[in-house]
């Protein structure tokens, strides 16, 4: 503890808060603070992910949302089968069923897309993965099926052992839980020595190469492992909104993760979730006010780029980290 | 096969693909030269076909209000390099892409508050609201000709512009080498503003033209920024000549996709699997048609020689 530094210590402040502050809202009866933090929670959770992309590996994936949604559809899907009969094989509510579908099914989508992906980079990368998350979006909207754009109401939650989704204190607590793993994940892999050659990779991908690393590999296997974590969020997601649609998926969607994880500032631990706070109550705070809340939302996201570097963890960082 | 159908949905296809060429073509010239990832160029496509919506209602003719609404749009992306653009040129692909994440966000709620959350339907006059003949059993509505007609013309004059004048010159050695160009003399900022507003331009034009078919929308730009992406990456980020040619390409198997895809997987599978998986595939096809051409050629088909 004597090395911690001071944005280690704020780090394990924002953390406890979030640990302490939404179960107090809940057992004094203010139940829409839980579910704003929820909301919060899991998004963090995506936005952790995607840091580990953006921020360490400094690639640009611009279509993380498809990653929320394709979890979000392994618990629909299998559920609405359960309910309505057809497609016995996947056809259930168990909740582990659903968990290794969306997360196995992220990795499939992570591993084709990024092969194809990463054989790119800057800009072509960005549009690529926009592209491809574009496409699981308009997938999801021709599957008629499932109500195509109107989408999927989840009647029935994931059935897991120990936890109760129904209830809101135990989805929370799943989701928090899940939230500092995923955390802690990623700062195991960015401290490890696979997380050195990608964080290596960002800064000068040729020195890399020339020392012998297939930096190709470490990239894509970072895009498997981001989008795994996006698609367990994704099965959060489900599970708590119990409504899901192909505009989970949509580009503007993958827009706002970003959006958190730039806020936030990138590649630091707590960047992501400090965005994604941020983000949520603004979201909250301004739709409140006017309709148009996109608005105001938009100019600040300009004058975010225009005047502010670095995000808002910078603030709080002490000298010379 | 029905060869009048597939001759009609051809003429259909080429119509999209060269909507699709004059919303990439702008994108494409933008990102050549400045180097700049414009993800508001879909709102200004939008933003055409309000402006154009409106002016028809005012001067009474469909015509008229494309004539007034182009300089307009040109406006519009001038205003946009001016306030916004410009000061994004130094910074990296990560700060465009935000910053004009947020313009979409503003122009389209601008949009959503002048006009309405339903939209606006365009009326065309009447000498171009028939249908002609082109053989027997082959009708075309004249109107998606015209639209055929000035895409043509439009590209020709790009490559007119591009390959022919002493603007087109600057352009293409802004593109290669900036900082030569503003070493030699040329101010290179007013350069800048004129690609802009000039890819504003062709952006506007492409929404005008659509807007009598589909009509004025909200969520229009966002749908065709992407569709828009898919050609420049196929076609290779800053070529005009890619741009041309895959927005032709995607134009044609997205539309020959979504009429005969049905009839292709009936072949081989029953009807029922057929319906299904139809338009599920079709949705799908340009981008696998995408994933497969960048696993052949990463940087697209025609990849710019500098950078």
């Amino acid at each position: 503890m004597k090395n911690m530094t001071k944005t280690g210590w704020i780090t394990l402040l924002g953390m406890a808060a979030l640990a302490v502050l939404p179960p107090y809202f809940l057992l004094n009866g203010h139940a829409f603070y839980m579910d704003l933090a929820t909301r919060l929670v899991i998004l963090g959770i995506a936005a952790v992910s995607l840091n580990l992309l953006l921020g360490y590996g400094g690639l640009i994936s611009f279509g993380h949302a498809a990653f929320i949604g394709l979890g979000a559809y392994a618990v629909g899907i299998p559920s609405y089968h359960a309910t309505w009969g057809g497609f016995d094989l996947i056809a259930s509510y168990n909740g582990m069923l659903h968990l290794v579908l969306a997360i196995g099914v992220s990795a499939l989508f992570a591993l084709i897309t990024g092969a194809i992906s990463l054989r790119t980079k800057g800009v072509y990368f960005l549009m690529i993965t926009m592209a491809f998350g574009q496409m699981a979006f308009f997938l999801f909207q021709a599957l008629d099926v499932y109500n195509g754009d109107d989408g999927l109401t989840i009647d029935v939650r994931s059935e897991l052992p120990f936890v109760n989704l129904d209830s809101p204190m135990q989805l929370y607590g799943l989701s928090y839980v899940s939230l500092a793993v995923a955390m802690l994940l990623v700062k195991t892999i960015v401290n490890s020595r696979f997380g050195m050659v990608l964080q290596g990779a960002k800064d000068n991908n040729e020195r890399m190469v020339t020392l012998g690393y297939n930096t190709y590999f470490y990239r894509l296997t970072a895009y498997v492992i981001s989008g795994m974590m996006c698609g367990y969020a994704g099965f959060l997601l489900g599970n708590f909104t119990t409504f899901i649609s192909p505009d989970m998926m949509h580009w503007t969607r993958s827009g706002e993760l970003m959006f958190m994880v730039i806020l936030g500032g990138s590649s630091t631990a707590l960047g992501p979730i400090l965005g994604s706070s941020v983000f949520i109550l603004l979201e909250e705070v301004l739709s409140s006010f006017t309709i148009f809340w996109h608005l105001p939302f938009g100019l600040m996201l300009i004058g975010l780029v225009l005047f502010v570097r670095g995000g808002l963890m910078r603030l709080f960082k002490g000298r010379g980290e | 096969m029905d060869y009048t159908l597939l001759f009609v949905q051809m003429l259909n296809g080429l119509q999209l693909g060269l909507l699709l060429f004059l919303v990439a073509s702008g994108l494409t010239l933008v990102f050549g030269i400045l180097d700049f990832v414009n993800l508001a160029h879909g709102s200004i496509y939008m933003l055409g076909a309000f402006i154009c919506a409106s002016l028809t209602f005012v001067l009474g003719n469909f015509l008229w209000a494309v004539l007034v609404a182009l300089p307009l749009t040109g406006l519009v992306g001038y205003a946009v390099e001016l306030l916004m653009a410009r000061r994004l040129y130094d910074k990296d692909h990560l700060d465009h892409v935000l910053g004009t994440y947020g313009l979409v966000l503003v122009l389209d709620t601008l949009a959503h508050i002048i006009w309405g959350p339903a939209g606006i339907t365009v009326p065309l006059p009447a000498w171009l609201d028939g249908q002609v003949e082109l053989f027997e059993g082959a009708v075309i509505p004249v109107f998606r000709l015209l639209i055929i007609a000035t895409g043509l013309a439009v590209a020709g004059g790009l490559f007119w512009l591009v390959n022919y004048t002493r603007l087109g010159m600057l352009i293409r050695a802004g593109a290669s080498n900036r900082t030569m160009v503003s070493a030699l003399g040329i101010n290179i900022q007013t350069l800048f503003a004129l690609v802009f507003a000039l890819g504003a331009m062709l952006a506007g034009l492409a929404g005008m033209l659509i807007s009598p078919i589909t009509g004025a929308s909200i969520g229009m730009g966002g749908q065709i920024i992407i569709t828009a992406f898919v050609v420049i990456i196929i076609g290779g980020i800053g070529s005009m000549k890619g741009a041309f040619i895959a927005a032709v390409i995607i134009g044609l198997i997205d539309t020959l996709g979504r009429s005969f895809l049905d009839k292709l997987f009936m072949l081989f599978m029953n009807e029922n699997a057929a319906e299904t998986a139809a338009p599920a595939v079709s949705a799908m096809m340009i981008y696998i048609l995408m994933a497969i051409i960048l696993a052949v050629k990463p940087q697209g088909l025609f990849p710019p020689k500098v950078r």
